[in-house]
């Protein structure tokens, strides 16, 4: 099987697979990691040592999305509740039972160079593999001078970053907040400032929702709400732009612990194949539990034997150099869409997403005939509707009349109810295979334009030369 | 709507549970949640009133409770009946495009009464127009499905509709004769109330059937909507059909859900195999009977209920006796029959007596069950009305007849389907009469 250890991660943090939980609930106690620890996770981020506070009740929202709990996951919870000895006393223990798992130290205290040299040497002396500055905490502690009221501020991300080095033996990762216009302004300043690695992302700002009963923004605590920090899988995509664009920035870019709705191993092998050398999850495991990282594993190690990769370096960073700039893309590419007619379902979504919010090029003709060309007139989607509904439809209640109603024709689908691209109206957007519900039912096919390959800005830098 | 004249009987309740149960309200969202709200839905086109399902679905899932039901009442005013009776494997669901991928359609009915129960428990009111906003006075004679979706449709845009029925309470067949784990008839009849709230006048009790009864509607009303139904169910035409222990399926549903036979013991025979004979059978075998069996001179392949229905009668503990034909009735001893039974063969299109298979079933109860006849009687009375085969002639789209001022729809037009589709009959008829009135007006 493929080897999926994470060696000398930002210089010496080893674990025996990618997967750390994030600084979170879910590491909120030494009794919890090492259950997880038990569970697979190969590394664990503390949950953020420092003065303990005082949280509120309650704490947590959530994005259902169309009968699926917790598309996106909000919360106002603080840093650790519990005392610093506490936690290092267990941290020490967990360490010395699990030798080979990262335990990270995700710290915040107070901005000055004192409180910050002793924590980071009581925490090494606890030992702690690594070091996670949170500069990324959007709620309460932002309001305190700490969390991302630094890491929006990059100076004070490079001081602290710089006060840190100057104590610590075991690598540093400053956590990064998204809540920033340029998160490589924040990303630059901490490798000015001497950070080993980076995580990222932090949570984003978010109000969830408002009761439409008491109109109460969530979290409900007596009648207000605060802002919180928003995670789960709706936040991935962001998460996998502001990681590609700290490691394709050369001022930015350092080793880096991927985070932003990873709830399995695709997720993982994403960010891994933008550049990450690990990953962290916690709303996954706060939905799930710990045992989710069992298929992250074994899917992540069938992924990589099928692809023929034996270590995590074999594939990481594939992806990074395919993200570029749009003026760099092929304006000479064309793609259309095709639909399988044995696979069609005839529920015509592709038909209505085409007329209105594409380019009107899928029609439902293929019983009237096509015309493929650039001057045809189709009747507009609500003409046909009113037409359906303005028939007379009768219940079969014979057995000739059952047997009528559900002939089977050619295809699964009854011919007029089967849409037809016009290709030479379609423009390639995908929105139709996006919305398809059939697997593998509407195929984008690439066609020769006749062309060779053009981007914008060859052709604007053409067009320059041309004016000369 | 009172339900004095339907009996609130804890043994009807139990023996008669509903065989489908409602959908839970989270339960609901789920299943609402699995439409994938098709373009131009085949289920909507299925359905003979075209109630915008995906519209009402996903209204449902959004917490639109109220808009949902209005949605399916705007297109069915029995939406909350007919999603308990509708024959949904051959409409809706059964054209749900989930089929095609090897998935479970949705359940389009259970969510249709979801909305409907839920409409009911907030005690909101239909939508009407202002009395009056057209002129038009109309008596639907017949008090069943079609009638009902005429007169509401009448009464929502603001003309006026009176309802004659000839029992003590309306509905027709939706309160007297649909199975009562289908559809209960306190449930008809509270939906026949939500009607009467719509302005629609009722008169129960009331006979139409002599031409000087026609004459004073004729001079009472600008319109008349035929909502006849069928006639009495088809005889036997054996020897020993009027012995006491021979009862007719309808008579039989309607009895049991009157309160007028609440038991049933020993052996029932019932003769047919279309979907109100299963609704009797299953009948038989819950109020008691020990042994039912369903007596069909044709194969099981030639029986016209509904899969589901047989399916259910099967569950139920029906037996079937195919390809068996009934020739006499004898009465015996206590009160016992025995009926005369002889294996046929279809032989160039004929029954054919097999010979030496005379059979008799020793039994407490025939009860035939072969279909209804058409109903002729008050049509002779009706000048102007063309009747074919049975049925009244009208117009497909307007139901409109050879008399300009008489409409019909229903079983009485087309020889005999679902409440689905009298509720579609009538409410074209009902359209049809508002757009000749406003000619007639202008």
């Amino acid at each position: 099987m493929p080897d999926i250890g994470v060696r000398n991660f930002a210089g010496s943090i080893n674990s025996p697979n990618p997967f750390w939980l994030a600084s979170a609930p879910p590491t909120n106690t030494g009794e919890m990691i090492m259950r997880a620890f038990d569970s697979g996770w190969g590394g664990a981020v503390w949950k953020t040592i420092g003065e303990p506070i005082t949280n509120v009740s309650s704490r947590y929202s959530a994005t259902d999305w169309n009968g699926q709990r917790i598309m996106g996951f909000n919360n106002i919870e603080l840093i650790s509740d519990r005392t610093i000895e506490q936690n290092l006393r267990e941290m020490a223990e967990v360490k010395k039972r699990y030798p080979k798992n990262a335990v990270i130290a995700s710290l915040m205290v107070a901005s000055n160079r004192e409180a910050w040299h002793e924590i980071v040497t009581r925490t090494e002396d606890a030992g702690a593999d690594g070091l996670e500055l949170n500069f990324g905490c959007p709620h309460g502690m932002s309001e305190r001078g700490m969390g991302s009221a630094v890491g929006q501020v990059p100076e004070y991300a490079e001081m602290i970053t710089a006060w840190v080095k100057e104590k610590a033996r075991t690598p540093v990762l400053v956590k990064l907040t998204p809540n920033i216009s340029d998160i490589r302004t924040v990303a630059r300043a901490a490798k000015r400032g001497g950070a080993d690695g980076l995580s990222a992302i932090n949570t984003i700002n978010s109000i969830t929702g408002i009761d439409l009963d008491t109109f109460v923004p969530r979290p409900n605590v007596d009648g207000k709400s605060s802002h919180g920090g928003y995670c789960g899988p709706a936040v991935k995509p962001i998460a996998l732009n502001m990681v590609q664009q700290i490691l394709a920035d050369a001022e930015s870019a350092l080793p880096l612990s991927g985070i932003g709705g990873i709830g399995n191993w695709r997720d993982a092998a994403e960010f891994l194949l933008l550049g990450c050398g690990t990953v962290q999850v916690c709303t996954a495991v706060m939905h799930f539990g710990y045992r989710i990282v069992e298929d992250m594993a074994e899917g992540l190690e069938n992924w990589m034997r099928e692809k023929g990769f034996k270590t995590l370096e074999d594939f990481r960073g594939l992806s990074l150099n395919r993200v570029t700039e749009w003026k760099h893309l092929n304006l000479n590419y064309k793609i259309v869409a095709r639909i399988n007619e044995q696979k069609c379902i005839g529920c015509d979504l592709c038909h209505i997403a085409c007329w209105d919010g594409a380019h009107q090029c899928i029609h439902l003709d293929r019983v009237t005939g096509p015309v493929d060309g650039h001057v045809e007139v189709h009747p507009i989607p609500g003409a046909k509707e009113a037409e359906s509904r303005a028939s007379i439809a009768e219940t079969p209640v014979t057995r000739k009349e059952r047997a009528a109603a559900f002939a089977e024709g050619p295809y699964p689908t009854p011919l007029e109810r089967i849409p037809r691209v016009d290709e030479t109206e379609c423009v390639g957007c995908n929105l139709c295979s996006l919305v398809c519900p059939v697997d593998r039912c509407i195929t984008m096919v690439q066609v020769d334009t006749g062309l060779k390959p053009e981007t914008w800005d060859e052709r604007t830098r053409g067009a320059a030369c041309g004016a000369e | 709507m009172s339900t004095a004249a339907l009996p609130d009987d804890e043994q009807l309740r139990a023996r008669f549970g509903e065989l489908k149960p409602p959908l839970s309200a989270q339960a609901a969202v789920i299943e609402a949640d699995r439409c994938l709200n098709c373009f131009d839905a085949p289920c909507t086109a299925a359905c003979p009133t075209h109630i915008d399902v995906p519209g009402f679905i996903k209204r449902i899932a959004s917490g639109n409770l109220r808009g949902s039901a209005i949605r399916i009442l705007d297109a069915n005013i029995l939406g909350a009946s007919c999603a308990r009776v509708c024959p949904v494997d051959v409409l809706c669901e059964g054209a749900c495009v989930m089929h095609r991928q090897n998935r479970k359609p949705i359940q389009i009915a259970l969510l249709q009464r979801h909305a409907m129960d839920a409409f009911w428990a907030s005690g909101e009111r239909v939508p009407v127009a202002a009395p009056g906003t057209h002129k038009q006075r109309v008596a639907c004679i017949g008090g069943g499905p079609a009638s009902l979706a005429c007169a509401a449709e009448l009464c929502r845009r603001g003309a006026h509709a009176t309802v004659i029925d000839r029992r003590e309470l309306p509905g027709g067949l939706n309160t007297y004769g649909v199975a009562e784990y289908k559809l209960r008839a306190a449930d008809s009849v509270r939906e026949i109330e939500m009607i009467r709230q719509l302005g629609v006048e009722f008169r129960c009790g009331v006979d139409v059937s002599s031409a000087t009864t026609l004459e004073a509607l004729e001079a009472e009303f600008d319109f008349i909507f035929l909502g006849l139904g069928l006639g009495a169910m088809q005889r036997l035409n054996i020897p020993g059909e009027d012995a006491a222990g021979v009862m007719n399926a309808l008579e039989l549903i309607a009895a049991y859900k009157t309160g007028h036979l609440r038991e049933l013991h020993g052996t029932v025979a019932v003769v047919g195999a279309g979907n109100t004979a299963i609704d009797a059978a299953n009948a038989a075998r819950r109020l008691g009977a020990e042994t039912v069996y369903m007596v069909y001179r044709r194969s099981e392949s030639e029986m016209s209920a509904f899969d589901f229905e047989y399916e259910h009668a099967k569950q139920e503990g029906v037996q079937f006796l195919w390809n068996r034909l009934p020739v006499a009735i004898r009465e015996e001893a206590h009160g016992r029959l025995k009926l005369d039974t002889v294996q046929v063969r279809q032989e160039k299109g004929k029954l054919e007596r097999i010979p030496e298979s005379e059979a008799e079933i020793v039994c407490d109860l025939v009860v035939p069950a072969i279909g209804q006849s058409p109903l002729t009687q008050l049509l002779q009375e009706l000048r102007g009305v063309a009747v074919s085969d049975g049925k009244i002639v009208a117009d497909r789209v307007t139901g409109q007849t050879g008399n300009p001022r008489y409409f019909a729809g229903g079983d009485c037009v087309n020889g005999g389907r679902e409440v689905v589709d009298a509720v579609a009959g009538g409410k074209r008829a009902a359209m049809a009469m508002l757009k000749s009135a406003e000619v007639a007006h202008a």
